[in-house]
């Protein structure tokens, strides 16, 4: 347990933050990069999963088209998207889109095919448009199960950010492969640690939210 | 497509080199998650300990993963039952919850209904809970199979023989078939291993076929 | 969450039993990945050790080092060994430990990294010095034969655009550009001695690294090509030097290590062997390896015919 030790030193060393590779502008990247896909993906997925979900059009496809892009591996694609566009940004957070848009269209699409069908009858009974029944009925009715998809998109995202690293972009993925490269362990163990604690943070906050989008005085989904 | 077609010998060398890395860690993730998620299904404060303790493995990115195992087994850290034992690992944070949540969702009146026949707990569990289990069981490892197939492309930057390691030699060359031939063919494996595993699945449980004919 | 009606009458004591069975569980599936009776472990390791009259021939994960070890091979199979490749080692640690343990018998190195690696005070610029330390340096069970003419080190590339608008020749010119020059190269360049605080002490330029994990392949150069940076740092045998006529800065104070083709054998690798792996080193210049790395990377042909190819050609292997 010597590595941990020596991790947790490197962790707790101030100069760690604040030198010239300072730890805290990576903590940042990371942060930044994992909320940029999260943003980017939901605007892709939420919409067309509450779509499909609604008029059950493309069914089918969408469990298809998910299950394939749970199986594309990401370092694959992030390499092959960075030969072809570059340093940077450009081909990390598209690789990550790719990653969380499976988990986020189910979340979206099962929420809203869970809700009962005589739900919907009766908010149709009642005149409401088809709009209003998406958004006043069925959307409110799925926060939970599109959270739950929010929060495994957000797991995946924030440990798949590592990635980023390997075609020059940031993120705590430097000081895994620096420490990789030049066999400091210390530094590898103490990124992997922060990683790992920022997915606990995350996904405690992302739970939090969870409990309170559900609808009150509703049965959980 | 030439550099393909010039290398299909070392393509298919890596797919076997992939299906040995993939294929014991979703079989021992299997064989594993049955008897802890047995536990957690059985007693309340061990399933809560069983799924968060496996739920929190799920938050461990794979590369660090890769790397830390051999300074915790003690192994090489080329060695393949590093990147084994870490898809196990992941398999398992899945898996447990999988067999937990698909045995409690046998209903308690087949479970009655059997211990009125007599039937013991051992007996009951293999002839009437676990098989009615199935179902929810292989949903959940088709799942574990196709994430574990991708995720192994990962052991490649540390030089493991898999597929991934047409991505980082593809990288380094600047070859983009190679990664593209390697993308392919994880996601046709992972495709395949799926597709068994719904297979199995649907062999093993003939009884619901009877019912919807 | 539906659960079994008659799981909440539990009595306590089962439940206990329950966690305390869960933790040795979890317990046993970590003591089973530890132990050596594992069947696993036999079967599926990585590096095999191999039978007496095999020689193990090993590689970095870097195509350029894969090819070398291909021609000793390839050149040792031609004499009559039988050879088992055990090529993309990423980590030199991983490799010098399975190298010294004798499980792996040749090895293709780089004589300054190699040094640096082992000696971390090494003080050795030329050539003929850094070979002397280099041996001077090695564990027992292990030894360098004759390097090669080829060299394969880090190297400081600007494009001819940039070179000719800031007339920059020597590293030292760097200081001409805005500071800190941004530079991609691999990772560990921030920590090497050629890295940004060498590059301060020798030369007086502030320099700062954009790490990108190719080995100095397509992307770094890419990043030099489409000006995302103003110096990449390229191996000197890379062809995409003279392709993108890339121009290379001189080096007069010998900040980077000459970095010799060098095979590090175990003590299986006897006289014939040896005589194997020099004949292919004999011919080895950096023009040879720049030609070679070329087929590889731009041609993409596979080691394999590479390194056949070659051989035949310098009449070390008979074709065929």
């Amino acid at each position: 347990m010597n590595y941990f030790s020596e991790a947790w030193t490197w962790l707790t060393d101030p100069l760690t933050w604040t030198g010239a590779d300072a730890l805290a502008a990576r903590l940042t990247e990371h942060l930044l990069y994992t909320l940029l896909v999260i943003v980017v993906s939901a605007l892709i997925a939420i919409p067309l999963g509450w779509w499909v979900g609604h008029t059950g059009r493309g069914r089918n496809a969408v469990v298809v088209l998910s299950g394939a892009a749970r199986a594309i591996p990401s370092l694959g694609l992030v390499t092959l998207l960075a030969l072809w566009m570059g340093l940077g940004l450009p081909a990390p957070i598209i690789t990550l889109v790719v990653l969380a848009i499976p988990p986020l269209l189910a979340g979206a699409y099962s929420g809203i095919d869970a809700v009962p069908r005589e739900v919907t009858d009766a908010a149709r009974a009642q005149g409401m448009s088809e709009w209003q029944i998406l958004m006043k009925v069925e959307v409110p009715l799925s926060l939970g199960l599109l959270m739950g998809g929010v929060r495994s998109a957000a797991l995946q995202v924030v440990s798949t950010v590592m990635l980023a690293a390997y075609v020059g972009a940031g993120g705590l993925g430097r000081p895994l492969f620096l420490g990789l490269k030049t066999q400091d362990y210390a530094m590898m163990l103490g990124a992997s640690i922060l990683t790992v604690g920022l997915a606990l943070v995350l996904d405690v906050v992302l739970s939090g939210i969870q409990r309170i989008v559900r609808p009150r005085g509703t049965a959980a989904l | 497509m030439t550099w393909i077609l010039n290398n299909l010998p070392l393509l298919w060398q890596r797919l076997l080199e992939h299906l040995t890395l993939a294929a014991p860690a979703i079989v021992l993730s299997l064989l594993l998650a049955i008897p802890l998620g047995w536990i957690a299904y059985r007693y309340r404060l061990s399933r809560w300990l069983l799924v968060t303790l496996t739920g929190l493995l799920y938050a461990i990115p794979s590369l660090p993963l890769f790397v830390v195992l051999p300074l915790i087994l003690g192994t090489g850290i080329r060695d393949s039952i590093n990147v084994v034992a870490a898809l196990t690992l992941y398999g398992l944070a899945l898996m447990v919850r999988s067999v937990s949540d698909a045995l409690a969702a046998v209903p308690a009146v087949v479970v009655d209904a059997a211990q009125a026949q007599g039937f013991g707990a051992w007996r009951r569990f293999w002839q009437v809970e676990l098989p009615l289990a199935i179902p929810a069981l292989t949903a959940g490892l088709r799942v574990v199979t196709v994430s574990t197939v991708s995720l192994v492309t990962v052991s490649g930057v540390l030089g493991l023989p898999s597929l991934g390691l047409l991505f980082t030699d593809g990288f380094q060359r600047g070859i983009p078939e190679e990664i593209l031939a390697g993308m392919v063919l994880t996601v046709v494996l992972a495709l395949v291993l799926d597709a068994l595993v719904a297979l199995l699945g649907r062999a093993l449980t003939p009884w619901r076929r009877a019912v919807k004919a | 969450m539906r659960r079994n009606p008659d799981q909440t009458q539990q009595p306590r004591r089962r439940r206990a039993i329950g966690t305390v069975a869960a933790i040795a569980a979890v317990a046993a599936l970590g003591l089973s990945a530890c132990g050596s009776s594992d069947p696993l472990a036999s079967s599926s390791s990585a590096v095999s050790s191999a039978p007496a009259d095999t020689l193990v021939v090993g590689s970095q994960q870097y195509y350029s080092n894969a090819v070398i070890a291909e021609l000793y091979a390839q050149s040792l199979e031609g004499s009559g060994f039988k050879v088992d490749r055990q090529f993309n080692i990423g980590q030199r640690e991983v490799y010098m430990g399975q190298v010294s343990d004798g499980k792996i018998d040749v090895f293709p190195e780089y004589t300054g990294n190699l040094l640096q690696y082992l000696d971390k005070k090494a003080t050795a610029t030329d050539p003929a010095e850094v070979l002397t330390a280099l041996k001077a340096a090695l564990p027992s069970g292990l030894s360098a034969l004759e390097p090669a003419g080829a060299t394969d080190q880090d190297s400081f590339n600007v494009t001819a655009e940039t070179a000719q608008k800031h007339g920059l020749k020597e590293i030292g010119d760097l200081s001409k550009l805005p500071q800190p020059v941004k530079i991609a190269g691999n990772s560990e360049l921030a920590k090497r001695p050629y890295g940004p605080d060498g590059l301060k002490s020798a030369y007086g330029v502030t320099a700062e690294v954009q790490p990108v994990e190719d080995g100095g392949g397509p992307l770094t150069v890419k990043a030099l090509k489409d000006g995302t940076v103003p110096v990449s740092d390229l191996y000197s045998a890379d062809p995409a030097i003279a392709t993108n006529k890339f121009v290379t800065l001189a080096d007069p104070k010998h900040l980077v290590l000459p970095q010799n083709v060098v095979p590090l054998v175990s003590t299986k690798v006897d006289d014939k062997a040896k005589a194997a792996i020099d004949a292919v080193n004999a011919k080895l210049s950096t023009e040879e390896l720049v030609e070679l790395n070329r087929e590889s990377s731009v041609e993409k042909k596979n080691a394999t015919d590479v390194a056949k190819a070659w051989l035949a050609e310098q009449g070390i292997v008979k074709a065929g």
